[in-house]
């Protein structure tokens, strides 16, 4: 069987467990929000409240993500099913790459429903072009997830698994936060100098890295 | 090639702690032995590394003259493990969980013939959450079945099976070894096992200390719970 083939037969056994734990995804966005609101009420100077969005927005992705991650390997470590899947036949790198997408797509779903809610909190507005708003959610949800999935199956079975992770995953998503946080926000602003093209292709570039690399390691972190 | 299941000098330590030590055994394809031992004997080290989950730290094991851990990628077609734990995802029903394991590993089987055969036909439609142990036991017995297996490794696989469910897995077992798959199966009942095992090794402390058919083996008794 193909690899692609076997990926989306991963890929559709995620979706489906996330469907029928839909109350996982909501617990996603509810913590997110929570962080964006709690954000909103430490910032002193109202005034300023616009200019942080993006960067709320994103960390609170980021806080978020990595409890979605840490859920999404739960449900396979409940009964044994990673173990069962490390002795079915089927390819490491295809286990990867469904978990990944399914873990990028339950984040940009959680970016698509926050995105109006910090607009309309921070008092931020698109100038921009939302395609490209668009683009820079999707290229940034994938930036987070990859990493988030290779590192989360390093934390899954460690004790303190809610603390390892981001340990390990935020140093490494630094240029990711930075180039979607940089873009949302020349969305937001209007991007004049056309910067907005720029920090696509820094995701583009990262995303290229972190999915290459996820795929090599997984297999080999997988047996050990 | 030689048919069948070689383990050769065979050892597997956890950190310091050597869980087996050289352990070897020759078993001819179509065979059935059982493992005992008391707990921590090595029982489910042994199976864990003979399904490719562990790395044997010496020695070699083959499969039709193939050594597992080398060719595990295509090997695990070939061999299915029903262990400790389930294996099967509890937010799916019992239909839904046979179908990502016959998808993931490219099988084809009749599903609705399956979950019939282990007794889950009218339960087929319900989340796995909603199981009891021994429900959850048999959807564990049809996963492993979607495989058809040259080696078939049973660790503790009478744990929450009621008499029919006894009944039903030895009938699988009987089945699979007239296909010619090689068994090993390690429990704490070789008065149940020995129905269908005609030989047995013993563990202790990750040593051999018997190996042979299983009319001649030695105090039972201290093995049977």
């Amino acid at each position: 069987m193909s690899l692609l083939r076997q990926s989306l037969h991963m890929l559709g056994k995620e979706l489906l467990t996330e469907w029928r734990q839909r109350s996982r995804i909501s617990g996603v966005f509810w913590f997110a929000f929570a962080i964006v609101l709690m954000v909103g009420f430490a910032t002193p100077n109202s005034g300023v409240l616009a200019d942080v969005s993006a960067g709320t927005l994103w960390l609170g992705l980021l806080l978020a993500s990595t409890r979605s991650l840490d859920q999404s390997y739960a449900v396979e470590h409940e009964h044994g099913a990673m173990e069962g899947l490390m002795l079915w036949p089927v390819d490491p790198i295809a286990i990867f790459y469904g978990k990944a997408v399914a873990n990028a797509l339950v984040l940009i779903l959680v970016a698509l429903v926050l995105l109006p809610l910090v607009i309309a909190i921070f008092g931020a507005d698109v100038r921009g072009s939302p395609a490209q708003l668009l683009a820079v959610i999707v290229l940034g949800c994938a930036a987070l997830a990859a990493p988030g999935t290779l590192y989360g199956l390093i934390t899954s079975q460690a004790r303190g698994s809610a603390v390892l992770l981001p340990l390990l995953m935020f140093p490494v998503v630094v240029p990711a936060l930075l180039a979607s946080s940089n873009a949302t926000m020349k969305v937001f602003e209007g991007d004049p100098m056309e910067q907005v093209p720029a920090w696509l292709t820094v995701l583009a570039v990262f995303n290229l890295v972190q999915w290459s690399l996820g795929g090599g390691f997984y297999g080999w972190l997988l047996e050990d | 090639m030689e048919r069948g299941l070689q383990i050769r000098d065979v050892s597997r330590r956890y950190g310091r702690r050597w869980a087996l030590v050289h352990v070897d055994l020759e078993v001819a394809a179509g065979e059935a032995w059982m493992l005992l031992g008391p707990n921590g004997s090595g029982k489910s080290t042994l199976i864990r590394c003979l399904s490719t989950e562990l790395r044997a730290h010496h020695g070699e094991v083959l499969l039709n003259g193939e050594n597992v851990w080398i060719h595990r990628a295509r090997l695990r077609k070939r061999i299915a493990v029903l262990g400790h734990q389930s294996r099967i995802y509890d937010d799916l029903s019992a239909t839904e969980n046979l179908q990502v394991w016959a998808r993931l590993g490219g099988y084809h089987p009749g599903l609705e013939a399956l979950l019939e055969r282990v007794g889950l036909d009218p339960a087929r439609r319900d989340p796995v959450r909603t199981f009891s142990a021994g429900m959850r036991r048999r959807l564990s017995l049809a996963r492993m079945l979607l495989k058809d297996p040259d080696l078939v490794l049973l660790d503790e696989p009478f744990t929450a099976l009621d008499p029919a469910g006894r009944e039903l897995l030895m009938g699988v077992i009987q089945t699979l070894q007239e296909r010619g798959a090689t068994l090993l199966m390690a429990t704490h009942l070789p008065s149940v096992a020995r129905a269908v095992c005609s030989h047995a090794m013993m563990l202790e402390s990750g040593k051999v200390l018997y190996k042979g058919d299983t009319a001649n083996m030695p105090s039972e008794g201290r093995v049977e719970p």
